[in-house]
């Protein structure tokens, strides 16, 4: 009764926002990468559950269906398993033609062996996507963008696609101004800013706006092969192969299937020729690809990544999500974007516009990532170490072979190392797993057995791909 | 071409009433029949398709299967677990409208075909 009371007192006692969202508001959103996007789908859908009736401007000057550059966003492509599921249970499900493969396993490629840990439901619940309409060079493709067709969701639910590059945003008394490079210009109830990392929009914010922080990026690099759906199916199947391998500043590095191509992703602390060069003649590498020739590449980019968030990613009447704002630490970028862009509509349509709105209603979501972002820095440190010592991969890789040739067994290095390599859970729910004490006295055992007799190396372990 | 989900063939069946569950299903492609078997004979509720969801009861509640469900020709179903369902729920509540929205429709539905039953009977 007495907490009751207490709580109706609190929300009596709440004080409306000053700035709110009416019928009729305008909101522009910049950029129509996923955060954009989804936050325009996500806005009008709580708009109309509420019977708001909302006018949202969704600028984004790039068409996702261009080949190459010109249409793609510059990504893996990898629309984790929990953004999968996420989705579902919104009544998105990616439909076929955006999904160019569905992955079942990961493949784990050391100096030493490796290993294919596969999903404990035999079920494929990650996609491989393209962000545009495939590599440069490509024929047309009969498939769908992954940034299209969201584009294409929000444009559904009423959004008003504006093809124009967004040069600069002020404020004019109580509204928001925007300006574009052919000279449009208009004003807004609110901005939200979902132009990515490669923007200029927050460095010129950072120039302008003392107190305020630009996200900080890093250089990584992508590039596409074209292998051919036979030899993809013979070589590496509907598994992502990843690379622990000792290359000092490589974080992680996996070869993405696709239809007929093959994306590879490198990320680390700024990726360049050098790194690239020890990661092509490796061994590991070279032996994932026919008669072990790496082919030239159809596509590269050296795309920038957000490692450290905007700060604050939120001002009256303005709010940055996904990229420009916080993201998550190396993995699941998309599945952030998504989180981001349903938080803030709710603190937009439910709370409202102002920056104490979004400290509220939308500040916290950015802080539980910033938060989890130091667990994945402390498991990526982790992951470091064992790519630097021998005798620790020998120990993950015995562990790991275990687990997936007993399925009875409890999976606690392959859980850890798919979640790490999915980014389907949270990194202080891994990091907490590899705390429990069974998971240590099995990686103790394992270290010891795996190093006392070297003579017997664990055999190669995969169910897809040439050995 | 490998897509996201699980097939079943023909006639193949996913759920078995009175199995527990802990995860429910989103249809990718293809239809499915949802089906009561009473004294071993069967009662056909209602065919499902592509974007459709069932099994959702097991996210909520520790009971068994209330329907069995059976592929109708070939079909692809992605699976949703309750962990992920509820870890999604708890950071936003706002998930579970769909799925209320549409669990509201099938009561309807049934209301509908009780008031229908009792007026014939
Ligand atoms: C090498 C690499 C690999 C990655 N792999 C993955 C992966 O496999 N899975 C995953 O989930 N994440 C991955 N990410 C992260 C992922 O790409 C991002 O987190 C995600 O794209 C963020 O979405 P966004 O909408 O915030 O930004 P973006 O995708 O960058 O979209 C921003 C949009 O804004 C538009 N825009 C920019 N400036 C303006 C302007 N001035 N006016 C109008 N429009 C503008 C751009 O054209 C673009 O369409 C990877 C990142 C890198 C660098």
């Amino acid at each position: 009764m007495g907490s009751a009371h207490g709580s109706f007192q609190q929300l009596a006692a709440e004080p409306e926002s000053a700035k709110t969202l009416r019928d009729g508001s305008r909101i522009a959103v910049v950029g129509a990468g996923p955060s954009g996007s989804m936050f325009s789908y996500f806005l009008l859908n709580m708009a109309e559950a509420t019977s708001l009736q909302l006018n949202v401007d969704l600028f984004e000057p790039r068409r996702f269906c261009h080949r190459g550059p010109a249409g793609c966003n510059h990504c893996g492509g990898v629309i984790s398993e929990s953004l999968v599921q996420r989705l579902a249970t919104e009544g998105i499900v990616l439909p076929d033609e955006v999904v160019q493969r569905g992955i079942e396993s990961y493949t784990l490629h050391m100096d030493i062996g490796d290993v294919e840990i596969c999903t404990p439901l035999e079920e494929r619940r990650i996609a491989a996507v393209y962000r545009g309409n495939g590599p440069r060079d490509s024929e047309p493709m009969e498939s769908e963008s992954f940034d299209g067709y969201l584009q294409r969701l929000a444009v559904d639910k009423g959004a008003n696609l504006v093809q124009r590059l967004v040069t600069d945003v002020s404020r004019e008394g109580d509204r928001m101004r925007l300006e574009c490079a052919d000279g449009f210009h208009d004003e807004y109830e609110l901005v939200v800013l979902a132009s990515g990392i490669n923007s200029r929009l927050t460095a010129d914010l950072e120039e302008r706006a003392g107190g305020f922080r630009k996200p900080a990026p890093t250089k990584a690099f992508i590039c596409e092969f074209k292998l051919g759906r036979e030899v993809i199916r013979e070589t590496l199947g509907p598994s992502m192969h990843v690379f622990l391998l000792d290359i000092p500043r490589l974080e992680f590095a996996a070869l993405i299937p696709k239809g007929e191509y093959t994306t590879l992703a490198l990320l680390g602390d700024d990726i360049d020729e050098e790194l690239m060069q020890r990661f092509f003649t490796s061994p590991e590498v070279k032996n994932c690809f026919p008669g072990g020739k790496i082919p030239d590449h159809v596509c590269h980019c050296y795309p920038r990544m957000n490692i450290s968030g905007a700060r604050p990613p939120y001002a009256d009447r303005m709010v940055m999500i996904g990229d420009c704002g916080t993201t998550r630490l190396f993995k699941d970028g998309i599945g952030a974007a998504y989180r981001a862009a349903k938080a803030a509509a709710r603190a937009a349509v439910f709370h409202g516009v102002a920056a104490e709105d979004f400290e509220a209603h939308y500040w916290p979501m950015c802080r539980s990532v910033q938060v989890d972002n130091r667990f994945g820095k402390l498991l990526f440190a982790v992951a470091g170490l064992i790519q630097k010592a021998r005798f620790a991969r020998r120990g993950v890789l015995r562990m790991t072979i275990t687990e997936q040739r007993h399925p009875g067994k409890p999976k606690r290095m392959s859980g850890v190392l798919w979640d790490l390599f999915s980014g389907s859970a949270r990194y202080r729910e891994v990091f907490m797993r590899t705390l429990h004490p069974a998971y240590i006295k099995d990686l103790v055992w394992n270290l010891v057995a795996g190093n006392v007799d070297r003579s017997h190396p664990p055999a190669v372990e995969r169910r897809h791909g040439t050995h | 071409m490998a897509r996201l989900g699980k097939q079943y063939s023909d006639g193949e069946i996913i759920v078995r009433q009175g199995e527990p569950g802990n995860c429910m299903y989103v249809i990718q492609d293809g239809t499915v029949e949802v089906l009561a078997i009473r004294d071993g004979k069967e009662l056909h509720l209602r065919d499902l398709g592509a974007d459709d969801f069932f099994g959702e009861m097991a996210l909520f509640e520790e009971a068994t299967r209330t329907a069995t469900i059976r592929s109708k020709g070939t079909t692809r179903v992605l699976t949703i677990d309750r962990k992920s369902f509820l870890g999604g729920i708890h950071e936003d509540p706002s998930l579970a409208f769909r799925l209320v929205q549409t669990m509201s429709h099938r009561i309807r539905d049934l209301t509908d075909r009780l008031a229908r039953y009792e007026e014939s009977g």
